[in-house]
């Protein structure tokens, strides 16, 4: 089972000056803040854009003020936030009319941290299940492309699919086991 | 606290889609981008034929120094350098 480094390790390689760690870094939160602009703040394709590019430009110039390198998570989503914020603001009447109400933000920032937090716990999966579960559900690949990308029979991906959502299940049970006591 | 049950967790994975490519490769270069920007910076506060050449042309003089002037790098230039 791979051993995955944690957020606070991570910025503190960042910090120190390393370039993989960096990259690591963008790779771990670009969903989550790509999925902020456009899910949550419903931001066009090209607001987002702006947005995601200065949310990382702002978190590499100002992680030496992160007091707590375990809280880059939340540090970012609420840059992201003020980012998407002062865009809606800065666009249109009708932008703005459409923008979310704050609940609604809320609601959807909820279920995007969840999110985050099962794709983190897919890192800790093998390499196969990982590649699987990603490419067939946030990568929306057919069985035969995933099929051919991990040189495996197309027509065992299904089954596959299902044991590592089972796999991931268990990973996420063994880090919270509350839920795993009452059922979940 | 909801229950994790393996069609949750479908839903959870397909609520993060990838970022762009492109937008991610380019976030990952920030580092790099910056430290050309820097000498980018010092170069033209020391040697005016130099800040002259940015001033008249950002593009084709970033592009002669051997850099690549694309739009981030090239803000960022005009920002520091208050062109």
């Amino acid at each position: 089972m791979p051993v995955v480094e944690t957020d606070a390790q991570l910025v503190a390689r960042c910090r120190a000056g390393d370039d993989d760690a960096w990259r690591e870094l963008v790779d771990r939160f670009s969903r989550y803040v790509y999925a902020i602009a456009v899910q949550a703040y419903r931001l066009q394709e090209s607001d987002a854009e702006d947005v995601f590019q200065e949310a990382f430009a702002r978190a590499y110039e100002n992680l030496h003020k992160l007091r707590d390198d375990s809280a880059i998570r939340p540090w970012l989503a609420q840059l992201t936030r003020r980012l998407c914020i002062d865009m809606l603001r800065a666009g249109d009447r009708e932008q703005i009319e459409e923008s979310p109400e704050p609940r609604e933000v809320d609601d959807t920032l909820a279920r995007l941290d969840e999110a985050l937090a099962v794709h983190e716990a897919l890192a800790s999966l093998s390499d196969n299940c990982r590649e699987i579960l990603d490419r067939f559900f946030a990568r929306d690949e057919s069985y035969r492309n995933i099929g051919a990308a991990l040189d495996l029979p197309a027509g065992t991906i299904a089954s596959r699919i299902s044991r590592c959502l089972v796999k991931l299940r268990g990973e996420l049970e063994g880090r919270n086991p509350a839920s795993a006591e009452s059922g979940g | 606290m909801y229950e994790r049950n393996e069609e949750t967790l479908a839903e959870l994975l397909r609520t993060l889609p990838a970022a762009p490519r492109a937008w991610v490769q380019a976030a990952q270069e920030i580092p790099l981008a910056r430290r050309g920007l820097d000498e980018i910076v010092e170069r033209a506060l020391a040697d005016q034929a130099f800040r002259d050449a940015l001033i008249a042309d950002l593009e084709a003089a970033l592009k002669g120094a051997g850099y690549e002037p694309d739009a981030t790098l090239t803000d960022a230039v005009r920002t520091r350098l208050a062109l």
